[in-house]
């Protein structure tokens, strides 16, 4: 993986500010600029590659990463207008082009995922909004002959009070983005933030709430084809002939074409190409996986978690300490495949010609977007242009490029704008799936009941073999292992191992990726260890953390909003879990209860605490560790994608059901005040619900639940 | 075949195959994209529209069907997203990505014109219809009985 440093945005800022404002915008600002480019007086000046000011002083922030729901654009929006002191009326924000100069620092392209945003971008965003800043000052001390340290700057205006003297921005701009960009410019001091650290509402929800908000699936362009692909029910099957004839006879079809993925029905309508598609006709050659089944899947990793694996962690002598610990717990826990589900099914429109292509998709990789494109029209990659919308929902789904790829293969087929179009059923059964998960357990007591040993060996696919090859090394995949590999807890010897095991179903990114099933295993094993040595859950886990652990405080503080140790009505039961994920710690207590005639679960209450450092915007904090919650809920209690004949049973929401406002608990949020780096938000929130339910559901039946989703039977 | 309906007020005629789904009439005919479509098959409620004000799922009522009928979308529910659905939805900071709340709102929209003063089991009721995959249900709950609030001018 190539890196971005520093330095190159550093080149950039000054490049772009020595090229003159036109042509950056001419470079970097999406489709609808364009125009404004050819007449660059009187137009937005480009102070950077994020800012930029119109004569009116409306101020345009380029947001770099993807909006799926995780409310970043707020978040940038709020480090830019409190690094520039900008009227928040006055700003409104555009989606990022493709360009290197937006890359996440992160990753070395530009992406959204693993919850990177605000640590990504916190520092460099906040430091091209400072040099603004300065920037703008500059140009007002300049044009009023005094010396820049005597002016201020407060909601998009610069003001020199020994003169009484104030300019907007908006007349500033020209003149700002001609100078140099300072180096190492002012940085506000944290106490004068107007809105980082203040709980603010989100920018979007207004156009949200009228239907105005432009998803993928939006997208309209002139004389626009839809389409839709028959792929191969089987993964890795192959087209081996196909009969378009009844596809072509349904009114509204323009064609039928075959692209990498399958075969698909173009038509003038959406509805039209699915019609179509129900008449086409395809032979498919199954391939390999057709006799897979998840059967087929257990039994293989029954086989290899007998057989040692990879060491992705070893302290001390796990296996020494094991067989001279005074008790002894050992299971064996499994997790299933779990689509993404996303609300917006997937798609993407493209306009391919022979002088540049146009992508609008709802992605979370742009890069990955423009070098498809580039590739698949033959085009160099900077006449490749892509327009990300808004996302309705990613959850890691929308880091796969395949919707992309469809898109433009059709549309250069074609020669027109093709917009692709996936049913919920497409989407369920090309997915590439959360993990099935098979982990052996072992852990030795000393005869306090202390925690001694702990050993875990993982089995399961590796979605880096396939994403980012160069990272598996030695069989190990941290994807893969994290959520026990970077257990926190203090444990003399410790060993983990890992058995990558390719079960021929593709798997992804899925929110919070190894940790939603690690974070389940470890936490509810840890209760059963907690029970084998007399100990109450939270006392155990509190004995296993130091007492400046960021772990320890979230856990006490959870526990402690959750009346944990209080009596609870008759019938209600209460389960903990706490786990660390992408530099942020979340304790979650839930409240069940039992129906042991209908063997049906309720869950009444979740408490959450959570440690994610300094941070943004505490609102966002609360709806996405809510959102994280009812993610990880939906997959405990009813989650599981199953194969038969190499094909994907479940296709709909009837067969694959997502927990709905009945079902949702109440939720309370409490976060934790700290000024540790900061730690992301939009994943953290979902590992710790599915072992503080399946712990709960321990207390009340004496039975650990080592399987998910959970069962009726676990509920007797 | 021509269907002719009216369209938040104004009487539409399109030229569609009766057996369209109004969902997609809406979205690929009328280029009327604030009605989403999420699953087909009436599972999720993303399509949710008023027909002769009750909220019915787009995606599986074909256009034939409404013929002569009041239909009224998320782009008719107000002009500025000032409905008390919408205002309260804005103030609770609801929507994440945003996709669901269209048929959220329209579901709320219509159970509120019915019920303005819903229990939480009316709301449970009206509102199970509808997936939020970013599960924003506690905030949609909290949001309806603002907007019951709102309605009545409190």
């Amino acid at each position: 993986m190539a890196t971005t440093s520093l330095l190159d945005r550093r080149e950039f800022l000054k490049k772009s500010a020595a090229s003159g404002a036109g042509l950056v915008i001419g470079f970097y600002l999406p489709g609808k600029y364009e125009a404004l480019a050819k007449v660059p007086a009187k137009e937005p000046a480009a102070i950077n590659a994020w800012v930029h000011i119109a004569p009116d002083d409306t101020t345009t922030l380029v947001i770099d990463k993807s909006e799926m729901g995780q409310g970043i654009n707020t978040a940038l929006t709020m480090i830019l207008a409190d690094e520039l002191d900008l009227d928040w009326k006055k700003i409104r924000t555009e989606f990022a082009p493709a360009a290197s100069v937006y890359f996440n620092p992160v990753f070395g392209l530009q992406g959204t995922g693993g919850s990177t945003s605000v640590r990504g971008s916190w520092e460099p965003l906040a430091k091209a909004g400072a040099a603004a800043r300065e920037m703008l000052v500059a140009a007002a001390a300049k044009k009023w002959n005094v010396d820049p340290s005597t002016c201020s700057t407060e909601d998009s205006m610069v003001f020199h009070k020994a003169s009484g003297k104030k300019i907007g921005y908006g007349a500033l701009a020209e003149d700002a983005a001609a100078l140099p960009v300072p180096a190492s410019p002012k940085r506000k001091d944290a106490k004068d933030y107007k809105y980082i650290g203040k709980a603010t509402k989100r920018i979007d929800s207004k156009e949200k709430v009228s239907g105005k908000a432009e998803f993928g699936i939006d997208v309209r362009r002139p004389a626009m084809l839809h389409a839709v692909v028959a792929r191969s029910p089987v993964f890795g099957g192959k087209v081996k002939s196909f009969d378009g004839a009844k596809a072509k006879a349904v009114p509204g079809v323009k064609s039928v074409v075959q692209v990498s993925t399958g075969v698909a029905v173009v038509a003038d309508n959406t509805w039209s190409a699915m019609e179509g598609r129900s008449a086409l006709e395809v032979q498919w050659d199954e391939g390999e996986n057709a006799k897979n089944s998840s059967d087929a899947i257990r039994k293989l990793y029954q086989g290899r978690v007998e057989q040692t694996g990879a060491i992705a962690r070893k302290d001390g002598d796990a296996e020494t300490a094991l067989s001279g610990a005074a008790k002894k717990v050992d299971a064996l826990y499994e997790v299933p495949f779990l689509a993404h589900a996303t609300m917006e099914p997937m798609n993407c429109t493209a306009d391919v010609r022979a002088d540049g292509c146009d992508i609008y998709a709802p992605t979370q990789f742009q890069t990955f977007a423009q070098v498809n494109g580039a590739k698949l029209s033959g085009l160099k990659p900077e006449q490749v242009r892509v327009h990300t919308t808004y996302l309705g929902g990613g959850f890691g789904r929308r880091a796969e490029q395949d919707f992309i790829v469809e898109a433009v293969e059709l549309s250069k087929a074609i020669g027109a704008p093709v917009q692709v179009t996936w049913s919920r059923e497409d989407d369920m059964q090309h997915d590439f799936y959360r993990p099935a998960v098979m982990v052996k357990l072992w852990a030795g007591l000393d005869g306090s009941g202390k925690l001694t040993a702990w050993k875990s060996r993982i089995v399961g696919p590796s979605i880096m073999s396939r994403f980012f090859p160069g990272s598996v090394k030695n069989g190990l995949d941290d994807t893969a292992t994290e959520g026990i590999a970077t257990l926190k807890y203090d444990v003399p010897n410790f060993l983990v191992e890992y058995r990558l095991t390719e079960p021929g179903v593709p798997v992804g990114f899925w929110r919070s990726v190894g940790n939603s099933h690690n974070g389940y295993i470890a936490e509810c094993f840890v209760d059963e260890m907690a029970k084998a040595g007399g100990k109450d859950p939270f006392e155990f886990r509190r004995g296993l953390l130091s007492k400046d652990s960021r772990q320890r405080g979230v856990l006490e503080l959870a526990a402690e909003k959750a009346g944990w140790g209080k009596p609870l009505p008759a019938g209600r039961y209460r389960g903990i879990a706490v786990v660390e994920s992408f530099g942020s710690y979340v304790g979650e207590v839930a409240e069940v209860s039992i129906d042991r005639k209908s063997k049906t679960l309720t869950v009444h209450r979740v408490v959450a605490a959570v440690d994610c450092g300094r941070h943004v915007n505490p609102e966002t904090i609360h709806a996405q560790i809510e959102s994280g919650i009812i993610y990880g809920l939906t997959a405990a209690l009813k989650g599981e994608i199953t194969i038969a004949n190499g094909r994907v049973e479940q296709a709909n929401f009837n067969d694959y059901d997502m927990v709905r406002i009945n079902e949702a608990p109440q939720i309370e949020v409490h976060i934790v005040e700290s000024n540790d780096g900061p730690g992301g938000i939009g994943e953290p929130g979902t590992p710790p619900i599915a072992p503080a339910v399946c712990n709960a559901i321990f207390a009340a039946t004496g039975k650990p639940v080592r399987r998910l989703p959970i069962r009726p039977e676990d509920l007797a | 075949m021509s269907t002719t309906f009216t369209l938040n007020g104004k009487s539409t005629t399109v030229e569609v195959d009766p057996q369209m789904p109004l969902l997609w009439v809406l979205r690929d005919t009328l280029n009327m994209t604030g009605t989403k479509f999420g699953c087909g098959m009436a599972l999720c409620g993303a399509c949710t529209v008023h027909i002769n004000g009750e909220a019915t799922r787009s995606c599986i009522t074909p256009v034939s069907s409404v013929a002569g009928k009041k239909v009224t979308t998320i782009e008719g529910l107000s002009e500025d997203a000032s409905h008390p659905v919408q205002k309260a939805w804005i103030e609770e900071d609801v929507p994440q990505c945003g996709y669901c709340q269209s048929g959220q709102i329209m579901s709320a929209a219509a159970l509120l014109a019915k019920k303005p003063n819903p229990t939480d089991a009316d709301i449970d009721d009206a509102m199970s219809g509808n997936i939020c995959r970013c599960g924003t249900y506690q905030r949609i709950r909290k949001a309806i009985h603002h907007a019951a609030s709102l309605q009545a001018g409190k």
